[in-house]
């Protein structure tokens, strides 16, 4: 056999091993979103066929008023929760890398919310914010209650209804809790000696030297927190629906109107637009993270 | 690494208060994370009455009667005629094991491709793997859903569990990481022996994976489990619903779903991936703390 048949046998035998993902790829993902991209551009009411308009659906969203609404709502959420939950799981997670009696069952207990399904999560919040009954709202009202606090109606009022869905996804950081955790592990203690010794204080030591030694666990949580963000959907579509006294809007983001477009007013040409609108938007600030993260970020060799 | 005995120095030094406030703080985290959780099953635990009503206690009134409540509760939600659970849970049942199974065998395929064999267009296509860990569902849940009517899926369970024997993204970047860990000389004794790489893959890189495949099969069954999204679009069909769906419609269905009843609902749901979590033993813990790092 000559090289080159060899060669041709050795590319045969690798394309066919990895044949199943590129078939997926190829009928599952790229296919739908080429369709999706030609479907943007037209006025799609589902029962009948497709009619090119050309950009009309993405013009639309510039005076959509409900479209902007959704997309800051959206953007709100992230901005909020984002920070919150990095601070909140490094926060954790510093706590447990030490000589902590019991940690795993620490972890257990920090990592277990993330395994509730989003349904589950759900209606065990809704049951803990009732304005009436509910567990948080009685313990605000029992030990505030003499200073005249009460507690709000939390999913009712539009007000609040954003601060609850922040606390719910707050909820299950436990994953990113998990993972910092295992990446303080790794930073050597010699280095943390050398710079105990070298005069550093704790906050010095944990500014300058450990956060530039996990900096790339951090970008990796912040960039798949930030394309978990703006796909929110099934805890405010639950959760709004159950609270028939609230203002629909307040829970209304960015993924359920793309939703509602698509699958009940029948506007499949404009929630594609939508579902592009959103790709970019969430590639390109991917693309922002990486590169404005280059001079924070600390890659080991 | 002498890691236990040098952390002594930097990690070791707290002193009483600082150990006082660690384990403190540690413990009202706990109670945070815990109680909608503790507090869901307590409230499957009591009558309805007692359920709504302004109190602190995680007892019924009599507490003897915490087992009457139970088989109260929990047959009324199992029983219930509009929203039937048992069909849920098998219809979740029949997609999370097909798709387990497809999951894991087809990631592991395509992961040994990746690791294993040496191929023209290898690293170009690992980075589109890579890439396409990016693309938000949303994206393709419309073209998704008119492709799968027009080939005449919807109103089956297929557009649920036929896609995972496609393999994924990150499990493909997982399992390769793992049978790149494997010695090569292993394969060479193999093929001397006059296996192909078939026999290579199940004779050598399965056997020796077990841990990391189990990993992709677990976190996988939890995937599927909790998913929402793709259930809500692809199942038009009441008797097609999963867990999840059905949880949301017991909660909405008309008339007031009392408290009780609804945590009980929620408890069956979730109680299965807590029970597979403990039997796991944390098993899901240490595998995010060793793929999380690696990202």
């Amino acid at each position: 056999m000559s090289a080159r048949d060899a060669q041709l046998k050795r590319d045969v035998a690798g394309w066919l091993w990895v044949s199943p993902w590129v078939f997926g790829f190829l009928a599952f993902l790229l296919g739908p979103m080429l369709v999706s991209l030609y479907y943007s551009f037209t006025d799609y009411p589902l029962l009948e066929p497709p009619i090119w308009t050309g950009l009309d659906n993405y013009r639309r969203m510039l005076s959509d008023e409900t479209f902007r609404a959704v997309l800051w709502r959206t953007a709100k959420f992230a901005i909020i929760f984002i920070p919150l939950a990095t601070v909140f799981s490094l926060a954790i997670a510093g706590l447990l890398n030490g000589k902590v009696k019991a940690g795993g069952f620490f972890q257990a207990a920090v990592f277990i919310p993330t395994l509730v399904p989003m349904a589950g999560s759900a209606m065990i919040w809704l049951w803990m914010l009732n304005g009436e009954y509910g567990l948080i709202n009685l313990s605000i009202n029992r030990t505030l209650g003499w200073a005249g606090v009460s507690a709000p109606n939390w999913l009712s009022d539009s007000k609040w209804a954003m601060p609850s869905i922040v606390m719910i996804s707050l909820w299950s950081i436990g994953q990113m809790v998990i993972v910092y955790l295992a990446a303080l592990k790794e930073v050597p203690d010699e280095m943390l000696e050398a710079a105990a010794i070298d005069g550093m204080g704790p906050i010095r030591r944990y500014l300058s030297v450990v956060l530039p030694l996990i900096s790339p666990v951090i970008l990796f949580n912040v960039v798949t927190l930030m394309i978990g963000a703006l796909q929110i959907f099934a805890i405010p579509y639950i959760l709004s629906a159950a609270t028939p006294g609230g203002d629909p809007r307040a829970m209304y983001f960015y993924t359920m109107y793309m939703y509602d477009n698509g699958f009940r007013y029948g506007q499949m040409g404009y929630a594609s637009a939508q579902a592009w609108v959103q790709l970019l938007i969430t590639l390109g600030l991917t693309a922002m993270l990486f590169i404005a993260s280059k001079r924070l970020v600390h890659y080991r060799a | 690494m002498a890691r236990e005995g040098s952390s002594t120095v930097i990690r070791g030094e707290r002193g009483l208060i600082s150990r006082v406030f660690v384990y403190s703080t540690l413990i009202a985290i706990t109670i945070a994370f815990l109680m909608p959780l503790v507090w869901m099953i307590a409230t499957s635990l009591k009558t309805q009455s007692e359920a709504s009503r302004a109190t602190f206690s995680l007892l019924p009134d009599q507490p003897t009667r915490i087992f009457q409540n139970a088989a109260d509760n929990y047959s009324a939600v199992w029983n219930d005629p509009v929203v039937r659970f048992p069909l849920y849970l098998r219809n979740t049942l029949i997609i999370a094991g097909l798709s387990v199974v497809g999951m894991t065998l087809s990631s592991a395929i395509v992961a040994y491709g990746f690791a294993r064999l040496d191929w023209r267009g290898k690293k170009p296509l690992f980075a589109i793997v890579l890439a396409t860990m990016m693309i938000p569902f949303p994206v393709i849940m419309g073209p998704m859903f008119l492709l799968f009517s027009w080939i005449g899926w919807i109103g089956s369970l297929k557009p649920l569990w036929v896609p995972a024997f496609f393999a994924n993204a990150f499990n493909v970047f997982m399992l390769r990481q793992f049978f790149m860990g494997i010695p090569k000389d292993l394969d060479e004794a193999a093929r001397i022996d006059g296996c192909g790489n078939w026999g290579i893959f199940w004779r050598i890189i399965v056997p020796l994976s077990k841990p990391a495949l189990a990993v992709v099969a677990l976190f996988h069954f939890v995937f599927v489990w909790n998913d929402f999204l793709a259930p809500l679009i692809f199942l038009r069909n009441q008797d097609q619903f999963t867990l999840a769906l059905g949880l949301q419609l017991y909660q909405s269905k008309a008339g007031q779903t009392p408290w009780n009843h609804l945590m009980a609902a929620s408890t069956l749901v979730i109680a299965p991936v807590l029970v597979l979590f403990i039997l796991t033993q944390g098993a899901l813990v240490k595998s995010v703390a060793t793929t999380g790092i690696k990202g």
